[in-house]
């Protein structure tokens, strides 16, 4: 027994350390594929925010209704540019667009199985001033992106904390965080609170996280009758096997 | 005039069977290869990954014609046809996940079943032709597992591609003419997808399917090992069948089936709750299309690989040329096939040899997993030379084999297996 747990541990040794590799510094998105509203809130937010410019192109409308929960009616309203459910989720950018930002927008079907949803969430939330960059904004988390600060609508902008730091006998501007620019007296109304953006940016990375795997949670919720079935079936296997056993000596 | 009946053992079974074994040695076939193959009666736990092996290549095999059916190799369809099947497709993303898990299923079992005659010196005479089909098929495994990799056609297919061809470009004289016969192309492109799709679903499928034939013919005429590393035939009772052999059907036939049933449990697990199994088993940076323009931050094998890979980072390159490295990791395949006649020692398995045997047999397998892990990680920090050590231990393990097994204590053998499972 002790054997074979070393045996065990060995084979998994690998696998952990691979995954304890992934730390990065993101923060935590905190997203539940199987809080249904959430999605609902998130497919909202992407249709409206985000599918100007980036497409998903692997799913298609009606999956998504369906799968979301979505009515008829309501999922109409959610299709910008096209009338057929059946349809992928395109955007209308045009194929110029790489002269306005330096590179398409890209496709973001898969960006949280290509990045993660901590990534992701991080980043909507990593956009602060930078003069010096073509939209006037950067990104903490994915230093000079092409990409401008299309949710400062509701967030607000950030500003940039730098700490004086010295690396290798040079002082250097290392950036340590990221601070609120209050809005001008009478429009907070027009903003998020921090607690709203946080909450919008982990719909639609949900959702976002829905889209890069529709089946996710229909697999694991499946995968539990599955593993439950071979476990009885070994209980049996296992009992055939000492009846036929019995007689070898 | 009467046909004689084509009987077997001096009893011929009626009916259809009867009607087939005038025709074709069905009858013949079956008792011979399993209900009167007589296996030891101590086999344990390490030699379910035979037959795991088998249940695994069933899997990539049937769940291969099916990703056939509605995968398009061409480069620019692959991706996409991939999300189509994992999306539009009814249950295409159970069949790509199996057959996603099932490649590094089937090298955990592969590693783990060699592991097994390495323990209980399985490739020993009379079974050096077993081990050396057995070394060709893991040979074939790595091309095919490799050539697999490419078809989704994700980034790191693109650039491990790219990668792994141009080793061969270090060759001195064809390395260049030879990588761009391989690829098709200057670089990775179209049609060297499709090529690799030629390979992946046709040639190697059918060379590993015939190895594994004659893997398993081979096996059956020389008779299976066992933990004891004893040769069964020897004693035979009255009835001619070894005194400690059991047949195959019906005592390991439902004995595997347990032990399937067990695998299937990890397997499914992995399938159903972890198919990416952290970004091992599918790398993350693989769900973004290939890109000949962006190179992944560190490119990396799927971690089967990661241990030759380690060997060849760990030489550094002499005379200008990296091919030194690609020669190290070629031979550390290559030495395996001389297993059977590096091992002098006078017994054959772990428990009755020395332990000198089981250090070195401990050093190595404690090397081959340091080395997986280096292949992992970007060559820099302790790695590399973590790397170094590992290699000249893993192939200390078998150039000094010779050696160590000659001196080092050895237990007296029994006569008959001791105890069972």
């Amino acid at each position: 027994m002790l054997k074979r747990l070393t045996l065990l541990a060995v084979l998994l040794l690998p696998a952990g350390l691979a995954m304890a590799e992934e730390g990065e510094s993101y923060l935590h998105a905190g997203t539940d594929i199987y809080n249904t509203e959430s999605l609902q809130r998130g497919a909202r937010n992407f249709m409206n925010y985000c599918s100007g410019c980036h497409s998903l192109q692997y799913l298609r409308y009606n999956r998504m209704g369906t799968d979301l929960k979505i009515p008829p009616a309501d999922l109409a309203a959610l299709m910008f540019t096209s009338t057929k459910p059946f349809d992928q989720i395109v955007s209308a950018m045009p194929v110029d667009a790489e002269k306005w930002f330096g590179k398409r927008p890209p496709d973001l079907t898969l960006i949280t199985r290509a990045k993660g949803v901590d990534y992701v969430y991080s980043f909507l939330k990593g956009f602060y001033v930078d003069p010096k960059r073509l939209w006037g904004v950067n990104n903490q988390y994915y230093p000079n992106e092409a990409m401008p600060a299309v949710l400062s609508s509701l967030q607000g902008m950030q500003k940039p904390v730098f700490k004086s730091e010295s690396v290798d006998g040079q002082e250097k501007m290392v950036l340590t965080g990221l601070e609120l620019i209050p809005p001008p007296p009478g429009e907070e109304k027009r903003y998020l609170t921090p607690a709203e953006y946080d909450d919008f940016v982990r719909d639609t990375v949900n959702f976002l996280d829905y889209a890069g795997e529709p089946i996710k949670a229909k697999r694991q919720s499946m995968g539990i009758y599955v593993v439950l079935f071979l476990l009885v079936f070994f209980v049996f296997a296992f009992l055939l096997k000492k009846e036929y056993w019995k007689d070898v000596h | 005039m009467a046909v004689a009946p084509n009987s077997v053992g001096g009893v011929s079974p009626g009916g259809l069977i009867g009607w087939i074994d005038q025709r074709f040695p069905l009858t013949k076939l079956w008792r011979e290869q399993v209900a009167e193959y007589y296996a030891p009666k101590n086999f344990n736990f390490w030699y379910y990954f035979g037959v795991l092996s088998i249940v695994v290549l069933v899997n990539q095999l049937v769940t291969g014609i099916f990703l056939t059916m509605n995968y398009k190799p061409s480069a620019a369809e692959a991706f996409g046809s991939v999300e189509y099947i994992m999306r539009d497709l009814d249950w295409g993303w159970l069949i790509r996940y199996m057959h996603s898990t099932g490649a590094s299923a089937f090298f955990i079992v592969v590693y783990l079943h060699m592991f097994r005659a390495l323990l209980y010196g399985s490739y020993r005479k009379p079974r050096e032709l077993l081990w050396i089909f057995g070394c060709l098929i893991f040979l074939l495994l790595m091309a095919e597992a490799f050539m697999g990799y490419v078809l989704p056609w994700g980034n790191m297919s693109y650039w491990g591609a790219q990668v792994i061809t141009s080793l061969f470009g270090s060759l001195p004289i064809i390395g260049g003419g030879l990588v761009e016969w391989i690829r098709g192309d200057f670089v990775i492109a179209d049609a060297t997808l499709n090529r690799f799709f030629a390979l992946h679903v046709a040639a190697l499928p059918l060379a590993l399917v015939f190895l594994v034939i004659a893997h398993l013919m081979a096996l059956h005429e020389v008779g299976s090992n066992n933990p004891d590393g004893i040769e069964i035939k020897k004693l035979k009772g009255p009835d001619g069948h070894p005194l400690d052999g059991i047949p195959f059907h019906p005592y390991y036939t439902v004995k595997d089936m347990a032990g399937i049933a067990a695998f299937l449990v990890l397997f499914c697990a992995v399938i159903f709750f972890a198919p990416t199994f952290g970004g091992v088993f599918l790398e993350q940076a693989n769900f973004e299309p290939a890109n000949p323009l962006q190179t992944p931050p560190h490119i990396a094998p799927v971690w089967y690989f990661t241990a030759f890979y380690a060997m060849l980072r760990a030489v550094p390159s002499y005379f200008g040329t990296q091919v030194w490295g690609v020669l190290v990791m070629g031979a550390a395949i290559v030495v395996l096939f001389f297993l059977p006649w590096l091992d002098r020692s006078p017994v054959k398995s772990i428990r009755y040899k020395g332990p000198i045997y089981k250090i070195a047999l401990g050093i190595f397998a404690i090397s081959f997993v340091i080395l997986c892990v280096c292949g992992m990680k970007p060559p820099s920090g302790i790695y590399p030379l973590l790397s170094r050590i590992c290699t000249v231990l893993y192939f200390a393990f078998f150039l000094l084999m010779p050696w160590y097994t000659k001196i080092d204590k050895v237990k007296p053998v029994p006569e008959r297996v001791t105890g069972h499972a």
